[in-house]
């Protein structure tokens, strides 16, 4: 694994997350583990038989996850299979293309699991995304305060704070940081939808977002609006 | 501060350890198995506990892997 620029700018290690790699600490690959990498890279029917097992349990995990979800996307009964079933199938399809990458340091079924979700989550936003689009919401700037976890009921002092919030949001972002701190924070879209509005990817808005979070803040501290301490 | 502007002040706040979805993502099978065992995965990957934080998301994702590995996933019974 190669270092990497993270939102921040910073070029870190994409294991520790902190410049210098750690060092691996975990045990060699489990007899399980090797078993699938064998199968699932070797040829004939060893090979058609792991992908089916491993299909089995794509599907198991993702019906699963799909499921767990369910009280946000009131998606139910056959379009929800429907969602686990491609979760599935394109999970399965990225293992094959990455299992040589597996270098057994967890369980294989972990590392398997850990695609049924991601492909989960994303399907069920583009799902979403489908079937209701972007809803704006006309009130949403009142609703800031209740969305980041404040007192709605301070309505003079909420009032204050979101209108510099507003004009920091109108002068300091780029049309993008603009769009997407609306799109998240104002109209409360999940983010995972709005990737798929605005054709591009959860780690690209979550770098976008991240970078107008920074922006804004530097410019609510200069303006006395916020602390200045630890400025992140 | 009063509540509203410290709920802004800590939404605003990043962490430059942050390494961002897709690399949280490479190594979170790790992580999870770590947390599972009793581990503290923050030792190893302070980068990924930054971004699992900050990210509901991909903390939602987490939670999803946390739960097959704790629970198992159930038997298949579509056949």
């Amino acid at each position: 694994m190669t270092p990497a620029e993270s939102p921040s700018g910073r070029v870190v290690d994409p294991v520790s997350g902190a410049g210098v790699g750690g060092s691996a600490v975990f045990a060699p690959m489990d007899a399980e583990s090797r078993t699938w990498v064998a199968d699932l890279t070797s040829r004939g029917e060893a090979r058609e038989d792991a992908i089916g097992r491993l299909h089995a349990l794509m599907l198991r995990m993702a019906r699963a996850e799909a499921a767990r979800r369910s009280g946000w996307h009131g998606i139910r009964g056959a379009e929800l299979d429907d969602v686990a079933n491609q979760a599935a199938d394109d999970a399965v399809v990225s293992i094959l293309r990455k299992v040589t990458e597996f270098r057994g340091e967890s369980r294989f079924t972990t590392w398997a699991y850990a695609f049924a979700v991601h492909e989960v989550s994303g399907k069920l936003g583009r799902h979403v995304w489908r079937r209701d689009g972007v809803q704006l919401d006309e009130e949403g700037w009142n609703q800031v305060p209740a969305r980041l976890g404040g007192d709605p009921a301070s309505v003079s002092e909420s009032r204050e704070l979101v209108e510099a919030l507003r004009t920091a949001v109108d002068h300091v972002l780029s049309p993008l940081q603009r769009r997407v701190f609306v799109g998240l924070v104002v109209d409360g879209v999940p983010l995972d939808v709005l990737a798929v509005e605005l054709g591009s990817t959860r780690n690209a808005i979550y770098k976008t977002m991240f970078d107008a979070r920074r922006r804004l803040r530097r410019h609510l501290v200069a303006h006395g609006y916020l602390d200045g301490t630890d400025a992140g | 501060m009063n509540q509203n502007r410290l709920a802004l002040d800590l939404f605003l706040r990043t962490d430059p350890l942050d390494v961002g979805c897709d690399k949280a993502w490479e190594v979170v099978h790790m992580y999870a198995e770590l947390v599972v065992a009793g581990h503290d995965p923050e030792r190893r990957f302070p980068g990924v506990t930054a971004h699992l934080a900050s990210c509901g998301p991909c903390d939602d994702d987490f939670h999803g892997l946390l739960q097959a590995l704790r629970h198992g996933v159930a038997p298949d019974n579509s056949a």
